[in-house]
Order: C-alpha cells, then structure tokens, then sequence
C-alpha cells in the first residue's frame, strides 16, 4: 500500500511538471528560451479560478487558464519575434508581470490578497486515495499525454520538423520556405498553452487559487527540460525523477532523514550538473535565444 | 545557448558607428541610443498603469498626485525612497556589470541574500560595542565575499565547461535560497521567528541621526557607500585595463580573444564582481536597517535590478537614477495602497521591462535608418 501511496503521489506532483515541460520543449526547441513557463503557469492558473467560479465549471476554468496561458505567450513572442527583445530580459519580466497582474486582478475580481474563493474542480483530489479516483480527473490524463504528444508532433510531423529546424538554424530554415516567425509564435502560443494547462491543475486540485501558488514549479519544469537534454522521452522522466523526489520527502517528513531544504535543491543541482558536462553533456539547440537576422 | 546578445552588451556604446562620421555626431547618437528606449518604455509604463487605474474605477491623476506626495513630498517617505534605492543601486550595479562583459546575471538575489547572510554571520560572531567605521571593512569584506562566491560559481561553470549563465543563475538562486534557509533554521534563527538574533557591533547610522526630518525612515549611510561603488565600478569600467579587456569581451569575445584576452577569465572575474557588488547591498539590510539576517529579505530587489540595469542604460550614473525611479514605484505602490491595489506597480515595473527590452533594438533600428537617409 505504502508503495502505491507513494506512486500515486509521485503521479500528481509530476502533472504539472509533465505539461509545463511539454511546453518547454515546445518553444526551446523552437529557439525561445523558456524562462516564462513559471509566469505561463501563474497566469493559467489564476484564469482557471476566474473561469471556474464565475462560470460555475470546472471545464470553463480550464479554458480559461489554457488563454491566459496563451495570451501571455503572446505577449512574449510578439517581443521576442517581431520586436527582436532579448528573450531573457522578455522572459523574466512576464515572470513579474504574472505575478503582478494575478495579485492586482485578485484585489479587483475577488476582493482579497491572498486567495481566491472555493471553485468547481474535477474531482478525485483527496490525498492517499490510489488510482482509481485519479482515474476520474480529466486533468491527470492531460498530463500523462501531454509529452508523448508532443514527441508525436516533434519526430513524427512534418511541422514538429519544421519546429526542430527553426530552432536549429532559421536561416536555413528561411532558405527551404519555412516561415521561422510564424513557427516561433504557434511555438510561443503552444508553450503557453500547456504550462497555462499545469497552472490550471494546480488550481482546480486546490480548489481556490493563492498568491504565487506555483512556487517555482515552472522553473523546475525549465530544468527538466534541460536536465532531460530537450528530448520528450527524458524531459518525461525527469519530471517524474523530480516528483518522485519530493514524494519521498513527503513519505519521510516524520523521520527527519534528510532536510526538506536539500531535497528541495535536487532538480537544480542536477540541472547545472547536466549543463557543465560531468555525465553527458547537455547540449541545447543551436539557435536558442538567437535573433534570426 | 550562446553568449547574451551583444545587442544589450553593445548598449549605448554603439559599437558599431558607421564611418566618415565625425565623433560628436557619433556621441549624440550613443546618446540618444541610450536614452530614447528608457523614454519609450516610462511613456508606455504610463499608459498601462492609466489603464489599471481606470480600471480599477480611479482617476489617474489623483493616484499619481498621491504617489509623489507619499514619495518625494514628504521627508520619512522620501527617507524609504532612498532607502529602497541604496538596495537597488547595488543589484542593478551588478547586473549591469555584468553585462558589460556580455554576461546576464540573473542570480544577484541570491547573492544579494549570500552577502546579507555573510555579513550577519560575522556580526553575530564580533563582540558587542565596537564602533562601526572600525568594523565596516570587516562586513564590507564578508558581504562581498558571500555574493562573491556565488556569483564566481557562475563564471567559473560558465568559462570551464561552458554552462549558460543565465540558467545556472537562476538554479543557484534556488539552491543557495534553499541552503541559507536550512542553516538559519537550523542553526541560527530566533525561535518562532525567520531571522537570527540581533547583531551587537557595527550598526550603520541612520540618516535620521543627522537629518532629523528622516525620522522613521530606514535610509542609512549606507546610501554612501552605495555612491562609492557607483564611482569605483565607473573607474574599473572605463579607466583601467581590465575594464577595457572586460567591455571588449562583452561586445565580442572572438576578437577580445584575437587581441590577446581570455574570455573565460573575463567570465569569472566579471561574474565574481558583479556577484560582490550584488552582495554588499545586503549591507542595507542588515547593517543598516533590523541588524540580523531574515529570510526573504532580498524581496525581489535582485530582480528589480535587472530593470534598474537595463533602464540605466549599463552606465553607473544611469543606474543610480533608475535605482531612484524604481525605488519611488515601489514605495508609491504603499502610498496609493487605499485608492488602487499597490500591486499594480509590481505592473508598471514589468511593463517598464518589456517595454525597454523591446525598444532598444527598434530605437537603434530606426535611428540608423534615419541617418542612412540623410
């Protein structure tokens, strides 16, 4: 029992991981370095309690977070694309600008600073229930499919072919016909769309939406995705790596094992490992952060 | 990954000044190349904020009327005001060190927190009652060294294996977050509380023991030693060796390298300073205003600090304006806290970002264009 606890646990920290990373791969290997995926899930995540509560459903909420997600991502590539911005500078600031606008429109839609009132969710989110309950959350099955589906559309699809070019070499791509900028900005829209979707879990599993309630996770999906060197398949699996981690410290609180501090540095030690190169060097698309000319 | 842009390491240098223009015509173009985006980005920051407030079914006018008084128009506000900008002028300083070697800090509020932390640690362990001039040099030397070592970590990972800066700051940014919260709470906090216990020897003076109007306020001497690290960090900038090898690293490390310099060592030196500077900020917390080390007390401002960097177009004097400019947002926010949310200048600050990021290339664009149609 104790083993399937902490599987099922491992699962539901892992989802918004998985969905966030998938959009993390989506826009690096696009060339747009994804530093925005924390703000993408802040933003996704307050537009699901607005649509939730005021559209009394759990599904508007979650087309609402998906947009919220989306609209920031739009913001991001019209900076990044048309206005050739430095991406990081960009990145960064839609990070504050998340943060800003979710306290600013807390304030103004629900009159509070801190959270927002119960909303509709899907169900299945009692803790140490097993499987069968998560079975019923539409939002786990998001999550699970989320990265194969984008491995399909990377390796399989003559667009997920066109994505890897753009990120590569656009000038190349320009030269065969592939309109870079407007592969960057479906890549822009899509990133915002999936961790907007990890952003939405959080809220409806919580039932309300609080101040900064993404702590970070966006940030340990980025180094997923660098940690699983943008590949789907591994990006996958360090998510899980990551979420098994903080079950375990979880499962182990009563024991004092290990500081909860230090589990809570594992996904970034190892990412700066995978980045200097000792197992395995991570190597990142070529035109990562690059303005094509 | 590769080196920032040298777009934004080029800044106002404008390293790439066509010919047969004489050196004053080439000035004003700098000049205006570094001053135009920050313009851009306040009118639109302007805009944006008028939005929010009509929004939020306010006047404008009103909001802003009541920001300036609660900032410049009153002495304890105009106190926080500096107070807030000593913090900023360091981590701005920093970041904008940096990337005048081409490099992106984004980890100066994690060092910002080292060299807090660094200081209180030996405050806490010097004997109570020593006077703070004997003493500064001592926290001067341990605030640097604690946002010295996280930064170097930075350059070092970046100039021998080649690990992207930007990433790996943002990483130590949570792994030394997270290990300075294990030590404190393990070791040295007050029970029930966040922070360690009070520091005996070498408090800065607040302004107030010589301003009287200052009472109340947090701004400290500080702010001083702040003004110092502006004119140390213009000297090694533009007058030293160094600071030429490192500016012409930042603009192109293949040809920095053709002349004789290596990058790599560039890398960890800039990234080792800028971390320092970033550190002694800490300084203005600790030493200055509650006198022990707490949890979270960095707020954002390492942050904030890129903005301050970008808007100061990357030149010390500039960067203690922007300091001023955002710090009085910030305290502004509190001022106008009864008519609108003052998370909406947490807005104005984000939008002052995009808005410059996306404006220095359109500015320099357009004005070379221009000139070519003369």
């Amino acid at each position: 029992m104790a083993i399937l606890l902490f599987l099922s646990q491992t699962l539901r920290i892992a989802i918004p991981y998985l969905l966030a990373a998938a959009g993390g791969v989506v826009t690096e290997r696009a060339g747009l370095i994804g530093l925005t995926l924390e703000g993408y899930m802040l933003g996704g995540a307050f537009c699901a309690a607005l649509g939730s509560y005021y559209g009394h459903s759990a599904w508007l909420g979650l087309l609402a977070g998906v947009l919220g997600g989306v609209l920031l991502g739009l913001i991001y590539g019209v900076s990044a694309i048309r206005f050739r911005a430095d991406q990081v500078v960009v990145g960064i600031a839609i990070n504050l600008l998340a943060i800003g606008l979710t306290r600013f429109f807390l304030r103004l839609a629900f009159g509070s600073s801190s959270n927002s009132p119960r909303v509709p969710g899907f169900g299945g989110e009692q803790a140490g229930t097993g499987f069968g309950a998560l079975a019923t959350n539409p939002m786990i099955w998001f999550g699970i499919f989320a990265i194969p589906a984008v491995g399909w559309m990377l390796y399989r699809t003559p667009f997920g072919l066109r994505l890897r070019a753009v990120g590569e070499h656009p000038a190349a791509a320009t030269s065969v016909g592939i309109p870079v900028a407007r592969v960057r900005y479906f890549a822009a829209i899509l990133s915002g769309a999936l961790a907007g979707l990890g952003g939405v879990y959080l809220t409806l599993d919580q039932h309300q939406f609080t101040d900064q309630m993404t702590a970070g996770r966006g940030f340990i999906a980025l180094a997923a995705t660098i940690f699983g060197r943008w590949d789907p398949s591994r990006v996958g699996l360090a998510c899980l790596l990551f979420a098994a981690a903080e079950a375990l410290q979880i499962q182990l609180q009563g024991a004092q094992v290990v500081p909860s501090q230090f589990v809570e540095m594992i996904p970034y030690v190892l990412t700066i490992v995978a980045l200097a190169g000792v197992v395995g060097r991570a190597v990142p698309p070529a035109a990562l952060g690059k303005v094509p000319e | 990954m590769t080196t920032t842009s040298p777009d934004l390491a080029r800044g106002a240098d404008g390293a790439t000044a066509p010919p047969r223009r004489t050196a004053r015509s080439t000035a004003s173009l700098q000049l205006r190349e570094a001053v135009l985006p920050s313009l851009v980005a306040l009118l639109v920051a302007a805009i944006v904020g008028d939005v929010l407030i009509v929004v939020f079914g306010q006047s404008p006018g009103a909001v802003y009327r009541l920001l300036l008084e609660g900032t410049w128009g009153n002495s304890y506000g105009f106190g926080q005001v500096l107070y807030k900008a000593t913090t900023l002028t360091f981590t701005g300083l920093s970041i904008a060190f940096a990337l005048r070697a081409g490099l992106f800090n984004i980890g100066a509020e994690s060092q910002l927190a080292a060299g807090g932390f660094a200081a209180a640690l030996v405050g806490l362990a010097l004997p109570a009652g020593l006077p703070w001039i004997v003493m500064l040099p001592v926290y001067l030397a341990a605030a640097a060294a604690g946002g010295g070592i996280v930064g170097g970590v930075a350059g070092e990972l970046k100039s021998r294996f080649g690990a992207h800066e930007v990433i790996t700051t943002i990483m130590l940014n949570f792994i030394v977050l997270a290990l300075l919260s294990y030590l404190t709470s393990a070791h040295l906090k007050v029970p029930e509380t966040l922070h360690t216990s009070e520091i005996h020897s070498g408090a800065l003076p607040r302004l107030a023991d010589f301003i009287a109007a200052f009472h109340g306020s947090a701004a400290n001497v500080d702010i001083v030693i702040a003004a110092f690290a502006c004119g140390a960090t213009w000297w090694y900038l533009f007058r030293t060796r160094r600071g030429f090898e490192l500016r012409a690293v930042g603009l192109q490390p293949e040809a920095a390298e053709y002349g004789g310099v290596r990058p790599g060592r560039v890398w960890t030196r800039a990234m080792t300073i800028s971390g320092a500077i970033a550190g002694l900020g800490g300084l203005n917390f600790v030493l200055g205003y509650k006198h022990y080390y707490e949890e979270g007390f960095a707020g954002g401002a390492g942050f904030l600090g890129i903005a301050v960097a970008l808007v100061g177009g990357m030149h010390p004097l500039g960067v203690a304006l922007a300091a001023l400019l955002f710090a009085t947002i910030s305290q502004g926010g509190l001022a106008v806290n009864a008519l609108v949310p003052k998370q909406f200048v947490e807005v104005l600050q984000a939008v002052v970002i995009i808005a410059v990021a996306v404006s220095v290339p359109e500015v320099r664009r357009l004005l070379r264009t221009q000139r070519r149609t003369d």
